[in-house]
């Protein structure tokens, strides 16, 4: 059976999309197989990020509904053959998935694939809970800025409690992912820091992401970042975030700003 | 166009922009009704099913819908026992 990850934050637009597909394709590279499924019902994106929009046909509740096949609804990556991809549908009837249909759509996929990732729509309502039902694992994504951590906070409270794992009195097992980090505000002390994030959320570590104009970049080249320019500072650290979450034990760099002579003179902030 | 456009024309947004007016002409045409390749893939669909029973786990359906040109592709694995005599053959 493969692991079921929930790419989730409670709060919107911190970078669950961008996330899933930056670590599910860096994953897939490695050769395992891997889906991502949107969860994002009426608002989809995952598809325009992994440049997959003009190829939908079917999406999951069609799959759920039974008016498609998995097989069907899957689309397969043009770059990375192990990378697939099952759409949200743009439909604005949330109501569309039911608890039984996504449980049935994540046991056949968990059977074929080895990592199977949940791109969760923002907020704790009924969306957000059903991407996370069936999640073996999560990855929280979070900004270093107080909604986004307390936002996070809720998230954990209800990996613990509305889970299929955890209501079986198991641990699901939960990684924080820290997003948009501008090492130049770190400095000056203008963000929370990661050991205060870290803290407050008593949660291990899974990467710190960058602020990076490349994550821009490759969403309009509609590519993962980990695929796009798999060298640039945010590619590397989801890859490394992919390693850490497949179990590899390496260790965490917090990204600093070397200050240039310029800028300790005027305290002006580095691009 | 000035030079400072030559230079803009090189980033990535003239993608984004590509790819999100194909998309949104596709969205916003379907809004009012379907795209002549949906009601294709459907009737294609249909009048295949007269003929054969087809079992969906043989039946991929694959789209690409580009700014001038889109392309459809079916591709159905017909078991040979399952085909009915076509009116229309030889
Ligand atoms: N590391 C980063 N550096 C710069 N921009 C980023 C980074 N991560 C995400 N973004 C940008 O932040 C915005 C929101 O990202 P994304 O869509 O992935 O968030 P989300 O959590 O999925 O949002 P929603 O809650 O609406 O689903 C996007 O414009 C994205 O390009
Ligand atoms: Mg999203």
């Amino acid at each position: 059976m493969g692991k079921v990850v929930v790419v989730t934050s409670g709060k919107g637009g911190v970078g669950k999309t961008t996330s899933t597909a930056a670590l599910g394709a860096a994953v897939a590279r490695t050769g395992k197989k891997v889906a991502l499924v949107d969860f994002d019902v009426g608002l989809r994106n995952l598809d325009l990020i992994m440049g997959a929009e003009r190829r939908v046909v079917f999406d999951l509740v069609n799959v759920i509904q039974g008016t498609a096949k998995l097989s069907q609804a899957l689309i397969r990556d043009k770059r990375v053959e192990t990378l697939f991809l099952l759409p949200a549908s743009q439909t604005r009837d949330k109501d569309a998935l039911t608890e039984e249909g996504v449980g049935e759509v994540i046991e056949k996929l968990s059977s074929v694939f080895d990592y199977v990732f949940c791109d969760s729509p923002a907020g704790i309502e009924r969306g957000a809970q059903l991407a996370m039902r069936f999640a073996d694992e999560a990855v929280i994504v979070t900004n270093p800025e107080v909604s986004s951590v307390r936002d996070s906070d809720r998230i954990i409270g209800l990996l613990d409690a509305r889970t299929v794992k955890a209501e079986r009195g198991e641990q699901i097992a939960k990684h924080v992912l820290v997003t948009r980090y501008d090492a130049a505000r770190a400095a000056r002390g203008e963000m929370l820091s990661i050991d205060d994030v870290l803290e407050i959320l008593s949660t291990p570590l899974l990467g710190i992401i960058p602020e990076s104009q490349d994550v821009l970049k490759a969403s309009n080249l509609g590519s993962p970042v980990t695929l796009s320019d798999p060298t640039n500072s945010a590619a590397r650290a989801y890859i490394e975030a992919a390693k850490r979450l497949e179990g590899e034990e390496l260790p965490v760099v917090v990204p600093f700003e070397r200050k240039g002579f310029l800028d300790r003179l005027f305290g002006r902030r580095a691009a | 166009m000035s030079l400072l456009d030559l230079f803009k024309r090189r980033g990535s947004a003239p993608v984004a922009r590509e790819r999100l007016q194909v998309l949104l002409a596709y969205e916003r045409r379907n809004r009012s009704q379907p795209d002549l390749v949906s009601v294709l893939r459907e009737e294609i669909m249909a009048v295949i099913a007269r003929h054969v029973q087809i079992d969906q786990d043989y039946l991929q359906v694959s789209m690409d819908r580009g700014e001038t040109m889109s392309t459809l592709e079916i591709d159905i694995q017909i078991p040979n026992k399952s085909a009915r005599p076509l009116a229309m053959s030889a």
